[in-house]
Formats: C-alpha cells, structure tokens, sequence
C-alpha cells in the first residue's frame, strides 16, 4: 500500500526534476551557476497560472493535442515498472498498449502543429513522425530479446528482469540493449544529438518547432507530458541497467531514485560533450540502433 | 410449415441466397422507371431489406446454425450447381452486406439521380450486380459457377469503374485494369482445371481431401495464390489497384478496397482448404508476400499526392497485414503449431473486418471531400474542419483506426499477429516470425505518417485554394453510413472480446481445430483488459479535458495569427505540403516508386518563369511492365492485319477454328 503510493506519487511528480538536473548538468559543464534544479516546477506553476493566445487557423484538434498526449502518455506510464517495484497495471501483451498508446500521442502531437498552418510546425511534426518510425523496431526488438531472456509478455516482469546475475552470464546481450535502448530514449524524448530542447527557432530542430504555438496551460501539459515520457523511458533504462535489488521496499525506492537523477545526469553529460547531429546523418545513428537490437536478439538466439 | 419462399427466408442459407438475388434486381425496375431518382430510391431500400435478411442469415451461420444446399438448375456441363455457406463464406459476406448498404445510401446523395441521368441508372444497376456477384463468390461450391461470378464482378466493377470513361485517367486505369483482372482469372482457369483433374469434378471437393504432394499441387497453390492473390493486390501483383480504386467513384471505391479485395483472400483461404496439408514453403511464401506488401504498401501510400490514390496504396499494406497473419497461420499449420494457427487466423480475420469498416469510412469520407473541394490533389487542400466538422471527425476515428492506434479496433487485430510473433521470439529455437514485430511496428510507424499527412493537410491549417475554403458540407444520406462505419470502428475497441467472438467460430472451423482449444489459447490474450485501457483512455482524455478548460476558462484568451516567426504577412500558400512532409520518409523507405522532378531549364543569364512539378514513377508498372508490354505490343502488331472490321471474316475464322478442331480430333 504505501509502496503503491510512493509509486503514483513519484510517477507525477518525479519527471521535471529529471529536467532540473539535465540542465543544472549542462550548465556545470559549461561554467555556469544555471538555473535551480526546481525551476522547471516554477515555469510549470506559471504556465498554468497564464492566459492563453489561440492561432485564427487552427481548430479544436490544436486543443486536443496536448490533452490527448498527456493522457496517451499517462495511461502508459502505469504500464511501467519504476525499479524493482512492479507497474501499477500489468497484463500480458502491455507492451504493444504501451507503444501504440505513444503512437496515439505523437499523432495528436503532430496533428495539433499541422493546425497551425505554419510551415516551421509543418517541417517539425514531419520530422517527428519520421524518426519515430525509425525508432518503432529498435523498441520492438528489444522487447523481443527480453521476452525471450524472461520468458515473459508483459513490461512488468521484461524489466524486472535483468540482474547482477543475468549481466554475468549475458553481459555482452545486455549491452547492446542498453545501448539501443539509450539511443532510442535519447531520440524519442527529442534529446541532444538528435534534437536541441533548448533552442526554438533553428531549422534542424523537431519538437520544440512543433509547440511554437502553444501557450499557457496547453504549453504547460506539453512541458509536463516531455517531461513523464522522459521519465517512464528512463525508468525502462534504468530497470536494464540496474542489477542491484535488495527485495527491502524502501531501500529499493532509494536505489530507484539515485538511479534516475544519475541518468539525467549522464543525459547531461551526453549533452554537453556532444553536437547536435545533422540531420541527414539521423536515420543513419537510429538504423544503427535498430541493427544494434537486432545483433542482441541474434546473441540471445545462439 | 409455410409457404416455401418462407421457409427459404427461415434457412440461413436460403436468407443469404435470397439477399444475394435482391441485390442483383435492386438496380433493375430503375431502368424502367422514367421519373428520375424513383429506381435510385427503390434500389436503396431493396438493399437494405437484403441486407437485414443476410446478416441475420450470416450472424445465425456463425453463431452455429448449420444451413442447407441449394442446387441451381442449369443447362450446362459442368456438374451440379450448387450453393452453400460455411463459417468462412458467413465471415465475408457480414461486411459484405453492411458496406453494400452503407454505399448504396451513400450513393444516392453522391450521384443522386436528378443530376446525373445519364450515369445514375447504370451505376445503380452495376452497384447492386458488383456486390451480388462478391455474395455469388463467396457462396458458389462449384468451380464454374465461381468463375462466372468471378467474371461477372470483374465486369461490373468494371463498369463502375468505368462511368466517367471520357476522363484520361479513367480509360487508362480501365485498361490496365481490365488486363490485369483478367491475367489473375487466366491463372485461375487453370487452378479449376487442375482441379477437375484431381478430383473429376468441378465441385469443390470436400476440406483436406486432395493430397499436397507432387508438382501439380504445386502448380495448384501457386496459381490459386496469383490468380486470387492478383484480385486481393498483393505486390507484386497490385499494378492495377491504385489507378482503379482513385478513379472510380467514390461509394464505388469503398465496395472494390473494403470488401473486393477480401474476395481474394477468400479465394486463396478457400483454396488451401482443399489440401490435406500446407506444405511449409506455401506458408513463408505468403508470410513474405504479405510482409513485402505491407512495408512497401504504406510506404508507396505516404509518398501520394492523390488523395484517393493514397486510401489505395493504403490497402495493399492492410491486404498485406492480413496476408501475413494467413502466412503465420499456414506456417503453423505446416509444422502443427497450434498458437500460430490460431493467432495468425484470429489476427488475419480481425485484420479484415477491422479494414472492411474503416478502408469504407475513409473512401467515403474522401467522397464528401472530392464533392466539396472538386479536386483529388492533397496539396490543394487544408483546413477543411471548418467547412466540414462533422466529415473531419468521421475522417479522424477512420485515420486513428487504420493506424492501429488505441481506443479503436485496428488495435485488437495487430494484437494477435504481436503476439504471434512473441511466443514465437519467445520458445522457438530459430525465431524468423519474431521479425515480423519489427516489421510491423515500421509499418505502423509509416501508417502514423501517412495519415497525419492525410489528415493534417486535408482538414487542418488554411485552406490553400478557395475551393477549399468555401466547400460544404455532406447530407445526412452521406455522412449517416459513415458516421455507422466509424461506430463500428469504435466499438471494436471498446468490446474487443465481442469481436473475437465474431472470428473464433471461423478460426475453429478453418483450422479443424476444436473450440474449446481454440478458446483456451485465446484465453490468455487480454482482450478485456485491452477494452478497460481504451475506456480508461477516453476517460482520462476526458478528464484531462475539463481540467484544461478550467485553466484556460479563467484566464484571459486572445485569439491571434499563427506565429511566423516574426514574418507579418503569411500565406496560406507558405504552408508545408503533403509532398514535403513526404519527401523525407519517402527518401528512406519508399523503393517502389521514383519521386522526380521536371523543372523547366533556366536561361543562362535572364531565368524565365520556370516550373516545378514533383512526379511519382511507380517502378513496377511505369519501368518494367509497360515497355515490356509495349514490346509485346509491337511483337504482335501484324497480327491486327486480321482484325479488319470484315464481319464476315470473323464468322470464317471461327468457322475455321471449328473445323481445324473437329480434324484434329478425328487425328
């Protein structure tokens, strides 16, 4: 029961402080105090608190985009487990909700920019649908090699898997899911080499281009929705990464939280020592990816 | 006991055969009736009452009713002719008979009769003998009687294909249709002779019966495979489906992509269950005809700028989706894996409901736009919503649903051919089917693409021609069967069980495997859980709603330009087009068609006006098959000598022919 709780409580209010460090991280990196580690709390409060500007153009799909997205995205973070604490809602075959759930979510996403009439959006949300569809198999196969290594069909039990254990005697199999897992994390979530979250008006950019128009609570539910998808992805990549599990509750939530601000951290990092990618060069990296997972699956196979 | 036409109503059978014969009359007392619009009205009704009484015939066949035979009398030498249905006709003829009404309703708004007298009454005609020639298809047990309502769909959906034949376009997808058809009933006429060889008799011989083994079976599975498969639009045989299903009707198009392209899976289904085994080969065959149609479907679809032509390519990926689950099934079958029967049927037969209710939607919806806008091409299209809301929300739960996305039914199918695809990456010692969900999650990632390019550019942002600006919206005639179909779709995800228990009775009865096996490997599928998330989902978008509209309702809105980037006077003409939210996707995946690019050369030193005009070459048909033909063409051009308008040298080459036959035979 009380783990119950400290999961809902930390699944809602976890994801911006991943986006605190990210940032605390960068500007570290390049010699700067930077902002709190709290701020992206405060510009939520105010985003919600502010009027909103609608376009002539668009319709209410422009209005049910964030809405749809947000949702899409919290129904599936139910589906995943946060360390060595098991998902709120588990049945075999999840996994295909929980992709398809972020399918529905990128269609709003991408629906909503198209609204606006605006090529800039235009050229993001193109963009978007684009990669992610290059990301789809690198996902799936990695779903596919930890069903098979876990004999199960469900995100609950795929990562809880791994152990200490399972990466002695498959490490080779584990690295290269994580690698795949983490470029893929790195893409979805519009990360640096990828996407730049920090600047608007470039033209290589991909989802900061598709919100331009977004304002007040609507901009502040795409924040936050960023923010949980980042979350629930990176939860899947520490469950991977992560063999230690003590089986104590409380202890386990301890390992489970360093574990995520020390991803951020090292999204931080990856930030800061890497450029952003050209754009021709992207699917390149993602297909990469794609190979990468199938290679674990091959190992897996032998 | 009653009068007999009673009794032939209470037999499931009889109540389909009966339907069957209605549809095929709906469109005939139209041709007597003078006062315009009188046929076109009687026709719908004639259809709807035919529908009623075959779906309640259909629906009692698969909850389990056993239905009787019908023999036909007829004169000619081909043994009896006779009619049935099983489970597997029923499951096609459900949506057959839904779609057939919604179109025929829909038709009477979309080409009503007062404003199309010349078209109207052949339309009406042809509608109703297209889809009682698919029912004839799916009922005949005789190897003839098949060919002819094989041939009599391919003429009247010719024919309806046909109505605007003063069109460009339209002669040239008739042609090509046309060949095409009847290249596929060639390699057909082959099949049921082989047939008549094997068993003496042209009647369907009874299930597993004829033994796999040998070349002629061989020859057997591969030409049932391409003359059916011709029909179905499998790649490499889908030539003819873009330009046929863009150019026809719109209503029309609906009946060929929703139900005609079914007829041919039926075909293939029909066709392996006469053999005793699916030898392994035929199963992978399938699988990756079915998997190269999908990927290369969607990919050839996301690349169109017609409208219509992009629902089409659209299809050979959905034929080819369903294509695959049959290939997992057959390979299960092949090596007596039951989980891979079952769930490759269940996927399959869920995939082509689930495409018979939403392809429908869609092709209607795009009727409601061609009648608005005037024009087929995407990109001069865009913000569409607001002149036609209801149409927008209809075309939106179609696109969703046709994405496989959740809370609609598109989802439910996909699950089973996942999960097939699972348990075999799971416990098989060489997992190849585990490709297959890698496979099919691009594919839903280039599906997501192309429909938020449909999507996005018809019905959102400004309007790009003021066409599109001033369009109106449909009659209730039109958007009620739209509005049924998309319903449907929806219902599908909410009460998925309900629609695994439509296919289950199929599965069981196709595969001989019992139904209680059949339901306990189905058990574990989280079918219910599945409908909970979807309800969940919608409660939770609407919950997220109403928060939202307490923010934004208590804080001050201003309505403004989209922001341009501090450019102050856009055009609705700056817009991105669907080409260029293409072009990048397109460069990546798209293999089977050349996007080029004519633009004019430049002077040397002043440019004129010079034009830019982005083409797309499909490689199969533009590249290899027409300089191919072209070739033949010119092969056989002496021949046209004989062909000299001289009706008596006609009579004297068949009298020739009789002759030359009759000593050859003495020989």
């Amino acid at each position: 029961m009380v783990s119950s709780v400290i999961h809902v409580v930390l699944l809602l209010v976890m994801p911006p402080l991943l986006l605190g460090v990210i940032n605390k991280t960068k500007a570290a990196f390049a010699g700067r105090k930077g902002a709190p580690i709290l701020q992206p709390y405060y510009d939520l409060a105010r985003l919600l608190q502010k009027g909103s500007v609608f376009s002539t153009t668009t319709t209410w799909v422009f209005r049910a985009g964030p809405v749809v997205t947000l949702a899409a995205t919290l129904l599936a973070a139910l589906m995943v487990p946060l360390g060595n604490h098991p998902a709120l809602i588990s049945f075999p075959g999840d996994m295909l909700l929980f992709a398809y759930l972020f399918g529905l979510a990128r269609f709003f996403t991408t629906s909503a920019a198209l609204d606006t009439g605006s090529s800039f959006e235009g050229m993001g949300a193109a963009r978007e649908v684009t990669y992610a569809c290059l990301v789809e198999p690198t996902l799936f196969f990695v779903l596919i090699t930890l069903a098979r290594m876990s004999k199960s069909l469900s995100l609950g039990t795929m990562f809880t898997y791994p152990s200490l254990q399972v990466w002695l005697t498959s490490g080779a199999v584990m690295l290269l899911l994580s690698n795949a897992l983490f470029i893929a994390l790195l893409a979805e979530n519009c990360r640096i080499p990828f996407d730049d979250p920090n600047t608007h008006l470039e033209l290589t950019m991909i989802h900061e281009v598709m919100v331009l128009d977004h304002s007040g609570p609507a901009f502040g539910m795409i924040l936050y929705g960023a923010a949980l998808k980042l979350f629930v992805l990176g939860a899947l990549f520490t469950n991977l990464i992560l063999p230690f599990k003590t089986g104590n509750p409380l202890p386990d939530w301890g390992i489970f939280i360093v574990a995520m601000l020390y991803l951020a951290v090292l999204i931080g990092v990856v930030e800061s020592v890497m450029a952003r990618l050209r754009l021709v060069r992207i699917p390149q990296l993602l297909v990469a990816a794609t190979i990468l997972s199938a290679f674990a699956m091959l190992l897996i196979v032998r | 006991m009653g009068p007999a036409w009673l009794d032939c109503i209470n037999d499931p059978v009889g109540s389909l055969v009966a339907a069957m014969v209605l549809l095929a009359f709906s469109g005939v007392p139209g041709l007597l009736i003078r006062q315009p619009g009188g046929g076109q009205r009687f026709a719908v009704i004639v259809t709807l009452v035919a529908t009623l009484l075959g779906s309640a015939g259909a629906v009692r066949i698969l909850a389990g009713a056993g239905g009787s035979r019908y023999l036909v009398a007829w004169p000619l030498p081909f043994d009896r002719c006779e009619l049935a249905a099983d489970h597997l006709s029923a499951l096609f003829l459900l949506p057959l008979l839904l779609v057939t009404a919604c179109c025929a309703l829909y038709g009477r708004a979309y080409l009503p009769a007062e404003q199309h007298p010349a078209t109207e009454k052949r339309v009406t005609l042809f509608l109703g003998l297209l889809s009682a020639s698919m029912a004839l298809v799916l009922l005949a047990r005789n190897g003839v009687l098949l060919l002819l309502a094989w041939e009599l769909m391919a003429l009247s959906s010719w024919m309806l294909l046909a109505t605007n034949l003063r069109d460009r376009q339209v002669q040239r997808a008739g042609t090509v249709y046309l060949l095409a058809t009847h290249t596929g009933t060639m390699v057909l006429y082959l099949f049921f002779s082989l047939l008549q060889t094997r068993t003496g008799s042209f009647l369907f011989p009874v299930e597993h019966s004829i033994s796999s083994q040998g070349g002629i079976a061989v020859i057997m599975l591969l030409a049932a495979l391409i003359g059916f498969g011709a029909k179905a639009g499998i790649m490499p045989l889908h030539i003819w489906l873009p330009g046929a299903h863009a150019n026809a009707p719109s209503h029309v198009s609906a009946l060929m992509s929703g139900i005609m392209l079914k007829v041919g899976l039926y075909g293939i289904l029909r066709a392996v269950s006469f053999f005793q085994a699916v030898p392994l080969w035929f199963g992978w065959l399938v699988l990756v005809l079915g998997g190269g149609s999908a990927v290369a479907g969607i990919a050839l679809a996301s690349s169109q700028r017609d409208l219509k032509r992009l629902l089409a390519c659209s299809s050979i990926e959905n034929i080819g989706i369903i294509v695959l689950g049959l290939g997992i099934a057959f390979v299960g079958m092949a090596s007596t894996n039951q989980l891979l029967i079952v769930f490759g049927l269940i996927g399959a037969f869920l995939h082509l409901v689930n495409h018979a209710l939403f392809k429908p939607l869609l092709f209607l919806g795009s009727g409601v736009i061609i009648h608005a806008t005037g024009t087929r091409q995407i990109d001069q299209m865009g913000g569409l919503s607001r002149p036609l809301p209801r149409t927008s929300l209809l075309f939106l739960a179609g696109s969703l649903a046709i994405c496989g996305l959740p809370p609609f039914n598109g989802f439910v199918g996909e699950l089973f051919l996942y999960l097939a695809a699972f348990q075999e990456g799971m416990h098989a010692p060489l997992p190849f089917m585990a490709f297959t969900a890698p496979l099919l999650a691009l594919v839903g990632g280039i599906a997501v693409i192309t429909f938020v390019k449909l999507y996005g550019l018809l019905f959102l942002g400004a309007p790009r021609t003021p066409e599109a600006a001033h369009g109106h919206e449909a009659p209730a005639a039109m958007l009620v069967p739209m509005a049924v179909l998309a319903g449907f779709c929806l219902l599908g995800g909410l009460a998925a069980p309900l629609l695994a228990r439509l296919v289950m009775p199929v599965v069981s009865t196709y595969s001989g495997l019992g139904q209680t096996l059949v339901m306990g490997l189905v058990a574990p599928v989280p079918l219910r859980t599945v409908s909970i998330m979807n309800g969940l989902l919608l409660g939770g978008i609407l919950l997220i709603w109403l928060i939202w509209h307490q923010l934004v309702s208590h804080r001050p809105v201003v309505s403004a330009d989209t922001w341009g980037c501090g450019f102050l006077a856009p055009t609705a003409r700056m817009q991105y087009t669907g080409s260029a939210f293409a072009e990048l996707s397109g460069s990546i995946f798209n293999t089977s068609a050349i996007p080029s690019v004519r633009l004019a050369a430049l002077q040397p030193l002043f440019a004129a006006p010079s034009l830019f005009c982005p083409a797309l070459t499909e490689r199969i048909l533009d590249r290899l098959l027409l300089p191919v033909m072209t070739g033949v063409d010119w092969c056989f051009s002496w021949l046209r000598r004989m062909q000299n308008g001289h009706l008596y040298l006609y009579m004297l080459y068949i009298f020739v022919t009789l002759f030359a036959l009759m000593v050859w035979s003495y020989i």
